[in-house]
């Protein structure tokens, strides 16, 4: 495997492009990832508040009524819903603010599209006792008001951004902004794996957590690995996490699902490796939506979570690699794998995650009977019930 | 001559170099160009010329403020070569490029472009000097010097990194505070400490910028830098008065620096 990780770059994705002014903090973020990545006292305390406070290993279900109306391969839902704070983000922050905890840094950044990572920092900075302040478009704190209301309870300050299109990458500029102002005692949990080096790498193995349970899971359920692995693919960390351990297997398919939006047509959706171009977002070279002349273009999803206009640069390297495969749903789409899977199965999913489901339907087909396909269903879908009330009403 | 060799000749030893930064397409397109003459009527050593991007990491809401109305103006990159090649020939100019600007165009190409147009050195705040190395051949051979920053967070380590590569840079740019761009009355506290920090290490001169707001900050940091970088004060300033009002502000500050003593001034080779 060519992945360069040490240098901070996958192939030739990755990298770190910020202001010098934070160069020196992330020289230090990943020399303290090095060392208590090792240490048995800070893995202890991850996985104990990991069993004790987020409740793994999340469950791996059998999702025995869509396997019968699909008729192909048996599907598996990893429960990352059932996570606490109801998505698979948490794994990722609960890492994080022990770093950050051990770097003596007592003030928390974080950047939020739906509100879904904003709530996790939330938690592990109330946890942990920390000052925290989340970024989060203007747009979005209408969009997902009772996010904003988690993160206020759980004593955060939440700041509207209001520059550029007020959405996702709006606020990682203006968190990165804010890092770059007062780096001397902040860290910035960046939500996805995206963002400069060692980023990308730090949040993969905070996610890998999923992919190593289902590896298990699927062992003492059927016996071996899955023959596929799916996930939604935004910036991509709920997917990395699902698919790492699976890197190398040549047996088990990944399979990465982006939101189309209104259609890779129309110009509006958040497909960055169906649509985009080779540049550099946020710190890291990977594939992004942007125009002829590298301006970075609003990317459109009925998800908000999908909502951002680059993807990780493993997945951009995974992607070019063939290693793994990636599609892409439409909003309309996923809305039906959304109602379908709270009917079915009685999990109303994330919007996010109804982009996986949906796509399962095509994968489990082709795979056929007494194969095994795990979709990592990466959250619950309670913030989406006043978008797919008034996007179901308007079509029918 | 090359970009590097136009730059160095820039600064002197009497005075501090007054550079001045624009956003390329504000107020707007022409008015952009009127902004630029005003700073050479003003007696501009250097003029930055800001190439508005999408998502500016490294800028405060002044210059944000600006190169969203920018965008909005239709400044791309071509309009902005053609703004920078109407001055260049009387006054160094230097682009202030985010660098995605210059992958989406193709390094090879965006430096032969920029040389077309007599720009001298490109200054891209989110590269930093280890990510840049893969440009110094293009850049040597267009002969526009790619000119690296220092921050007050930059260890002794990297300054060092910097210092290897600064024979072949035009300036070092000098940020004087952690934090994104923005006008304050006062010099930061550090500042002078950095930049003697950063002399002590590069070969070339250095520039001090990032919230220079003020002529008695500029007057301070004339004493101590090689070239004084003035940017939010003056779009703060074409926002409210136009190109005429940052001109006659520029003018003042160019006067004030007259005659500050300078200890440490670079020694031009």
């Amino acid at each position: 495997m060519q992945q360069k990780t040490e240098t901070g770059y996958f192939g030739a994705f990755g990298g770190r492009y910020v202001p010098e002014t934070l160069m020196h903090a992330l020289e230090e973020l990943e020399e303290a990832y090095e060392r208590y990545r090792a240490d048995p006292e800070f893995v202890e305390e991850l996985d104990g508040l990991a069993r004790d406070f987020v409740g793994r290993p999340t469950p791996l279900m059998f999702a025995q009524r869509l396997t019968q109306k699909w008729g192909g391969a048996n599907v598996y839902f990893k429960r990352e819903d059932l996570a606490h704070t109801g998505a698979h983000k948490i794994n990722n922050t609960l890492g994080q603010i022990l770093l950050a905890d051990r770097m003596g840094k007592d003030r928390i950044i974080a950047e939020t599209g739906a509100g879904q990572h904003g709530v996790a920092t939330a938690t592990v900075a109330a946890l942990y006792g920390k000052q925290c302040v989340v970024y989060m478009g203007e747009e979005d704190t209408r969009r997902q008001r009772l996010n904003v209301v988690r993160m206020q309870l759980l004593g955060a300050e939440v700041v509207p951004v209001t520059s550029g299109s007020k959405t996702l990458k709006d606020a990682v500029n203006e968190a990165i902004r804010d890092w770059v102002t007062n780096v001397d005692d902040t860290h910035y949990i960046i939500g996805s794996v995206v963002g400069p080096s060692p980023y990308p790498r730090i949040v993969r193995d905070f996610q890998t957590v999923i992919g190593r349970e289902i590896d298990v899971q699927a062992r003492e359920r059927f016996g071996r690995e899955p023959d596929a692995v799916l996930a939604c693919v935004g910036a991509g960390s709920n997917a990395i996490g699902a698919f790492h351990p699976f890197v190398g297997r040549e047996d088990v398919r990944l399979v990465g699902v982006e939101a189309a939006g209104r259609g890779l047509q129309s110009g509006e959706h958040g497909a960055s490796l169906a649509a985009g171009k080779l540049g550099v977002l946020h710190g890291a070279l990977c594939y992004v939506l942007q125009s002829e002349d590298g301006q970075i273009t609003e990317a459109h999803s009925i998800s908000a979570g999908l909502d951002y206009p680059a993807v990780g640069p493993e997945h951009s390297f995974l992607r070019d690699e063939a290693i793994a495969e990636y599609a892409s749903v439409t909003d309309e789409e996923a809305l039906e794998a959304f109602t379908l899977c709270s009917r079915a199965e009685g999990i109303i999913p994330a919007l996010e995650t109804a982009h996986a489901i949906s796509y399962a339907e095509k994968v489990a087909r082709e795979l056929g009977p007494g194969r095994n396909l795990v979709v990592n269903l990466s959250g619950r879908g309670d913030k989406d019930v006043e978008t797919a009330s008034e996007a179901l009403r308007v079509d029918g | 001559m090359t970009g590097r060799e136009d730059l160095r000749a820039a600064f002197s030893e009497e005075r501090a170099a007054i550079m001045p930064y624009l956003t390329a397409g504000y107020p707007t397109l022409d008015g952009a160009r009127e902004v630029g003459e005003a700073y050479i009527a003003a007696g501009a050593d250097v003029v930055e010329i800001g190439v508005p991007f999408s998502d500016p990491l490294a800028d405060g809401p002044t210059i944000q403020g600006t190169t969203t109305q920018a965008l909005r103006n239709g400044a791309n990159v071509d309009y902005c070569l053609d703004l920078a090649s109407g001055l260049s020939r009387r006054v160094p100019v230097v682009f202030l490029v985010y660098y995605n600007s210059i992958f989406a165009r193709g390094a090879g190409r965006f430096f032969a472009d920029a040389a077309e147009a007599g720009i001298s050195g490109l200054v891209v705040p989110d590269l930093p000097v280890d990510e840049a190395a893969k440009m110094s051949e293009v850049s040597l051979e267009r002969g526009v010097a790619i000119c690296p920053l220092a921050a007050p967070t930059t260890t002794e380590a990297r300054l060092a990194t910097i210092g290897a590569v600064t024979s072949k840079a035009g300036f070092v740019y000098c940020v004087s505070v952690s934090g994104v761009t923005g006008a304050r009355e006062a010099l930061p506290p550090g500042a002078v400490a950095l930049l003697r920090r950063v002399r002590s290490a590069v070969e070339a001169p250095v520039a001090l910028g990032f919230g220079i707001g003020s002529e008695a900050a500029a007057v301070e940091a004339a004493a101590e830098a090689d070239g004084v970088i003035i940017g939010s004060k003056l779009m703060q300033l074409v926002g409210e008065g136009g190109p005429e009002k940052a001109g006659e502000w520029l003018r003042g500050v160019r006067e004030a620096v007259v005659g500050v003593p300078r200890p440490d001034a670079w020694a031009r080779t």
